[in-house]
Formats: structure tokens, sequence, C-alpha cells
């Protein structure tokens, strides 16, 4: 277990890499060149698989955070904070994807519509987030704090969305909760993978980033007890 | 119910001591007033129409003003190890937290009832017949505002640069709220019915109670030592 375990953070990311080729691939050559947008519009198989993991990695965080006042392991901490890095990232590529592809079919790089100010919001929650975690000294202090705000960002997502959607509307949705929506037949297994390949991306990062963040610990822990056996 | 007794005991101390010495709202209205003063030079009213900017220019005076409030909530909690003290009376961290937030929401409803008629005399626009509802729209909003940004004055209070933290986390999770209150405002000083305003009425409610009881939850886990 323990070796599977070490080998995962080489293991996904060899898969990973096979996934993103094919996963370009199907982008740029299988998927059909769309009928008004033409192919700016294939910035989408990067755009929405990225959004639909920012989410999931903040919801993620949100979990873990729930476990983290529960149980009391920092390992759930660690978890959370992983997460919500990562979904980070995830928020940027869709804020910098998002602009490209918006200025040549809205016309405007940047527009305050609703799924554009609630992701643009999303952001700055969390960038809150990882902010007060480097303004925290006390390591369970630092794991608290970021628990409640990790729980009250969750919560918060969804009534930023209601909340932003009766403000305004315009994003085209093409994901829809019933069916695929207006999403073309033949482009829908190229973005079905794509989303894969994106999920595959966040499982690795969080390979590699879940032992950096144990091991962070252990450093400070050893550190401590060294200290300690210094003063006796 | 003991619970709301010794929360309303909180209530009371924060109050008593800010009636003795005017810290924070005589701190809270003058800066307010600026604010106003300011938004007078960027945008002018004697040609806008306040009915329009002014609700937004209203919510980021309340919000910049509240600010000073919530953080100042628990910092004088700290001079003296007075939150070892509280933690170590026999209270729920629960009553702590509903005894500051309704001190926190007092402060603020305190500067919007000086500050809604005093903007109404300086950019000229009637009020008269309006108040019942403004004030519906001012309580409910204000308590969302104030319900999570007690629960954030706590934890950023414990944070270095805590005077940083509080706006950059309060404003990024209020953005709910402080659309709905600014949306809200507008229907009423344009006149309209309150039932007009019923979906973003709505909106502040859910976040009222969302975040008041998570608040209230999670509350212990930010003071515990």
């Amino acid at each position: 277990m323990s070796t599977f375990r070490k080998s995962l953070p080489y293991i996904l990311p060899l898969i990973l890499f096979a996934m993103v080729v094919k996963g370009l691939h199907g982008a740029f050559f299988e998927a059909p060149t769309e009928a008004q947008m033409g192919d700016v519009q294939r910035i989408f198989y990067f755009h929405a698989p990225a959004g639909i993991m920012a989410f999931l990695a903040f919801a993620v965080t949100g979990v873990a955070s729930f476990l983290y006042l529960w149980r009391k392991s920092l390992l759930y901490d660690v978890v959370a904070h992983a997460s919500a890095e990562v979904g980070l990232v995830f928020c940027t590529i869709v804020l910098v994807t998002g602009p490209l592809w918006a200025r040549p079919v809205w016309g405007t790089w940047w527009t305050w519509e609703a799924r554009l100010t609630m992701t643009l919001v999303l952001w700055l929650i969390y960038v809150s987030y990882v902010l007060v975690r480097g303004y925290t000294d006390d390591r369970d202090q630092q794991a608290r704090f970021s628990a409640v705000l990790g729980i009250v960002g969750a919560l918060d997502i969804y009534i930023v969305y209601k909340s932003v959607t009766w403000w305004r509307g315009l994003h085209p949705v093409v994901l829809q909760a019933s069916g695929g929506g207006g999403l073309d037949p033949e482009m829908r297994p190229v973005f079905i993978f794509c989303i894969f390949v994106y999920l595959m991306l966040y499982a690795c990062l969080m390979a590699i980033r879940v032992p950096i963040g144990c091991a962070e610990d252990e450093l400070a822990r050893l550190r401590e007890a060294l200290a300690r056996r210094r003063r006796a | 119910m003991d619970l709301l007794r010794k929360a309303g005991a909180i209530w009371m101390k924060d109050l008593r001591l800010e009636w003795r010495t005017l810290d924070s709202i005589s701190g809270m209205f003058f800066f307010s007033l600026l604010v106003l003063v300011i938004f007078n030079f960027t945008f002018d009213f004697t040609t806008a129409d306040f009915k329009e900017i002014g609700p937004g220019v209203l919510w980021v005076t309340f919000t910049f003003a509240g600010i000073l409030s919530l953080s100042h909530s628990f910092v004088i909690e700290k001079e003296g190890d007075c939150m070892q003290g509280l933690l170590l009376a026999p209270v729920d961290p629960g009553s702590i937290y509903i005894g500051k937030m309704l001190s926190n929401l007092t402060m603020m409803l305190g500067v919007e009832v000086i500050l809604v008629p005093l903007s109404a005399v300086l950019f000229n626009y009637p009020i008269y017949g309006k108040m019942g509802s403004l004030a519906a729209v001012l309580g409910v909003s204000t308590l969302g505002f104030a319900g999570v940004g007690t629960l954030l004055g706590a934890l950023t209070a414990r944070t270095r640069r805590g005077e940083v933290l509080l706006p950059l986390l309060l404003f990024s999770i209020c953005v709910p709220i402080i659309i709905a209150a600014v949306q809200t405002t507008k229907v009423v000083m344009r006149g309209g019915p309150l039932s007009d305003a019923k979906e973003w009425f709505m909106i502040a409610a859910a976040f009222d109670a969302v975040f008041v009881s998570a608040s209230f939850l999670t509350f212990q886990f930010i003071v515990e030592e």
C-alpha cells in the first residue's frame, strides 16, 4: 500500500500525459469546427472542464473542512488546503480562457454577466482563503480558521450563483441540467473526454500537493521536537 | 433561553462600553459622512439622479463603516486578555457570538439611522412615507452583513494583518447580500412597493439564515485556544 501510494505522484502524471495528448488531438482535430464561431470555439474544451473542476475542487475543500472540524485530523486540513490551491489554479484558467473566447465572439473581453461575475467572486473568496492561511502562525489555529472559511465559502457558492443570475444573464448555457443542451453530438465525446483529462489533472496535482503538505507538517513537528531536545 | 440571556448580557456590556467612550460610533459616523462627501465629488448629484446611484453610494458607505465596527469589536477584547475572561466564564461560545453580533448590528444600524435622513437632506430626495420599507430593507441586509462579519472579525483579530484580511474576506463573501441590499434599496427609493423586490428580499433572508446559523455553529472553532 505504502509503495503504491509513494509511486502515485509518478504514475498519475504518465497517464495524464497520454490523456492530454489524446485530449489535445480531440479538441484540435477530431471535434468539428463550430459553424458560427469557427475555431475559437475550441477553447471551450479547455474552458468549461476547468470551470467544472474548479467547482469540484472548492466542494472538496468544503467537505474536507467540515471533516477537519469534526475529526480534528490535520490530514483533512492538508487536503482542504491542497484542493483550494488547485481549484484556484483551475479558476484562474477559466478567467483567462473566458475573455480570450469572449473577445471575438461577444466583442468584449469582459462583461459583468452572471457566471463571469460569479467565477471572479469565487476566485476572490479562495484567494482570501489562501491568504488567511499565510497570515496565521499557529498550525492548529490555521487549520481551524481555514476550515471555517472553507465551509462558509462553500455555502456561499450557491447564494452567489442565485444572486448574480437574478442580477444578470448572457452566458451561453451549453450545459443544461436536462441532456447535453446545445452541444453538437460530434463535440460531446471530445468534451466529455476533456472533462476526464482535467479530472486526471486534478488528481495528479492533489497526489503531489497532499504529500507535500503532510511532509511540511512532519518537518514542523520534527523541528519542534529537535528544539525541545536542545533546550533540555 | 439561557443562551439568549447571556448573549443579552454581552450585548449590553458592549453597548455600555460604547456609551461611555463613544469611540466606535463617532469614528464610524464621521468616516461615513466623509465617504458621502467624497462620493459627492465623484458623482455630481446636482445632475445625477440620486435614486439610481444613491443605493450603491449608501451601501458602500455602510459597509465601509461596518468594517470599522467589526474589527474593533474583537480588538477591544484582546486588551487585558478580556477574550480569555469571556471564554473562561460559564458562557457558551454561541452566546458570545450572538452578543457580539447584536452589538455590531446595533452599531451599524445606529449609523444607518443617522446617515439615511442626513443623505436625504444632503442629496435632496424625499424619504417621507418610505421610512417603514427602508427600515425593513436596511435591517434585513445589515443583519446578514453583521452576522458573517462578526465571525470574520473574530477570525481576523487573531491573525497577522487582520485589518487587511477582514475587508478582503468580508467583501468577497458578502457579495450576494450587497447586491440584494442595493437592489432592494433601489426599489424602495424609486417608490415601488416592497413586493417588487421580493426575489432580492428572499436572497437577503436566505443569506441571513444560512450565515447567521453557520457562524453561530462554527464560532467556537474560531475562539477556542
